[in-house]
């Protein structure tokens, strides 16, 4: 049996990990740091963790005051606050001019669960993809959430790091590659691909699985990195199979479905529809029944490629 | 530099910064004018720099946060040797290092990107952090337009600062009373500037804004575990009398006769 692990807790264990070799690092939270879990950075590194309080917008400045000072912050509250709430911080004092300000943001999608939808972000991803200079990661268990980490901190600029807050199975290995920028292929098929992010990864995976049971080889690919986006990579996969269907734990406007669509116009005839939440906000629940009421389960996955396929 | 020294530059300055803006026909004459003694207090009596080495690690750091005001920022680089003052015409066009707000990633000596109102001051307040967390010496200014306090972030910013124990960072008020809709109390009263930023844990100081050493003593003075503020009362427009305590010029492009009577009137030596 697999290990499982929420990828928050990936996450602050990354962060403490990365404090230990790298003493430029420094880490910041809004009142969230037992729920973000950089109090795992924290309580080893109480030096270099700054709180802010419930003041997301002055923590990205400061993050990008910091920055300019030969520091390498990275920012921690939840997905919705900080891209939301601080997105003009973000923009102006960080992207703008490049700020090599790192932001892991947790509590993303709609498995933040009970909590409901004023606290599940679905738009996180698109506002953060329109920003010039921006690198988003969208790890899909807490093995890539690892690897994302240590990958930020290596990149001269400001990332994002996607975050989920559920405890999943790690059903990557340690020498599963993460390239940033280049998706990875987890499995091959030549009938149709499955074009995932997060934790929808394992879902295509799982519903590749069970279709391969009715004949249809389908491929997986792990879209790990939103921006910059492997273009090559899902347009060869598109005119290798004739048919894609993008997943995400996020909204159909904006986010990965968006991103394949930009690449397939006028470049590939291959069939496309998106999978993700369809233009509406979350509500509360648990995390695996949101998934079945917003459509974001293997079956659903599974049904969409059958439609697509004509069968 | 000597005081008389500086009264002929503080001339010279305004007639660059109106020959600025008037060949760019867009800007904000008023806040620039207004800011002008704040920033040369910093510049010529308070603030280590070197024009050579714009990074210096060990520079004391100027947020503009009202970056509004960068002509008169803009125009003290040039005069410090950061680049040449040919520059300086070249202000707002396609290609120039000066922007129309400040921009670190172009301009030699500008520390900090700002024009979004509120946020130089949590960016200054990340420097002054950074300084403490590394134990260096250098000091932190951000210089605040008086409509920006209406900006939350500044009081987010204000109350890290005090959090923090931050004395190696200053607040600076450029208060003019005057923003682009009116006066701040038409628009949105800012109360008691000094009780509420004393009240948020900052040393407060209350001086003349066109009195360079009164500005400088108050940056000199001593503070130690709180921020420190120190309101310049100052006049949007100083110098040009019919800018003067006119807020419709917070953004107004001058007209040729317009121009022509504001330099003469400031005198000194002609452009060129």
């Amino acid at each position: 049996m697999a290990e499982s692990k929420s990828l928050r807790v990936a996450y602050g264990e990354a962060l403490a990990e990365l404090g230990a070799v790298n003493d430029k690092v420094v880490v910041l939270d809004a009142d969230l740091a037992h729920a973000t879990m950089t109090s795992l950075f924290q309580a080893k590194h109480p030096d270099r963790f700054f709180n802010f309080g419930l003041a997301e917008a002055n923590m990205m400045g400061a993050a990008a005051g910091m920055s300019h000072s030969g520091l390498i912050p990275f920012a921690s509250t939840f997905a919705l606050f900080g891209t939301g709430r601080a997105y003009e911080q973000i923009r102006n004092s960080i992207a703008y001019v490049s700020a090599n300000v790192k932001f892991g943001l947790s509590h993303s999608g709609l498995s933040v669960g009970e909590d409901g939808g004023s606290h599940q972000s679905i738009e996180d991803i698109a506002l953060m993809r329109v920003m010039p200079n921006m690198t988003i990661f969208v790890p899909c268990d807490s093995a890539e959430t690892r690897k994302a980490v240590f990958a930020a901190v290596e990149i001269d600029g400001p990332v994002y790091i996607r975050v989920a807050r559920p405890v999943v199975e790690t059903f990557t290995g340690p020498d599963t590659p993460f390239v940033p920028g280049r998706a990875n292929l987890l499995r091959e098929g030549k009938d149709i691909c499955i074009v995932a992010t997060g934790l929808m990864v394992k879902e295509a995976l799982t519903a590749a699985e069970s279709i391969a049971g009715r004949g249809i080889q389908a491929a997986v690919l792990n879209v790990h990195t939103i921006k910059p986006f492997d273009s090559a990579a899902v347009l060869a996969a598109a005119n290798r199979c004739g048919a894609v269907v993008s997943v995400e734990e996020h909204s159909v406007i904006g986010g990965l479905g968006s991103a394949v669509a930009e690449v397939l116009a006028g470049k590939s005839a291959a069939k496309f529809c998106r999978l993700g939440i369809q233009d509406r906000f979350g509500q509360s629940g648990k995390p695996a029944d949101l998934f079945k009421a917003y459509g974001l389960t293997p079956a659903h996955i599974e049904e969409a490629c059958l439609k697509l396929l004509g069968k | 530099m000597s005081d008389t020294t500086l009264d002929g530059l503080a001339v010279q300055l305004r007639r660059d910064i109106l020959e600025m803006l008037y060949r760019c026909q867009s800007g904000h004459p008023g806040g620039s004018l207004s800011v002008l003694e704040i920033l040369m207090a910093l510049y010529y009596k308070t603030m280590k720099t070197d024009p050579s080495n714009p990074r210096w690690e060990d520079r004391d750091r100027l947020v503009l946060s009202k970056g509004h005001g960068c002509p008169a920022l803009y125009a003290i680089l040039a005069n410090k040797g950061f680049y040449p003052r040919e520059d300086l015409w070249n202000l707002r066009q396609l290609g120039s290092h000066l922007q129309g707000h400040p921009d670190m990633t172009k301009t030699p000596g500008v520390d900090a990107n700002t024009g979004s109102l509120g946020q130089g001051a949590s960016i200054a307040v990340g420097m002054a952090l950074a300084a403490k967390h590394k134990k260096a010496s250098y000091r932190v200014f951000a210089v605040l337009g008086d409509g920006e306090l209406q900006e939350g972030q500044i009081w987010e910013a204000s109350m890290s600062a005090a959090h923090y124990k931050l004395d190696n960072l200053t607040f600076i008020l450029d208060h003019n009373g005057l923003q682009i809709d009116g006066t701040n109390d038409e628009v949105m009263g800012l109360g008691n500037v000094m009780d509420k930023f004393a009240a948020f844990g900052f040393q407060c100081f209350d001086v003349d804004g066109h009195d360079r050493d009164a500005i400088a003593a108050a940056l000199a003075a001593p503070v130690s575990g709180k921020p420190k503020f120190v309101r310049c009362r100052t006049v949007k427009g100083r110098g040009v009398s019919f800018m003067e305590g006119n807020a419709g010029w917070h953004g107004k492009p001058m007209n040729a006769q317009e121009f022509e009577a504001a330099m003469k009137e400031l005198g000194g030596q002609q452009n060129g």
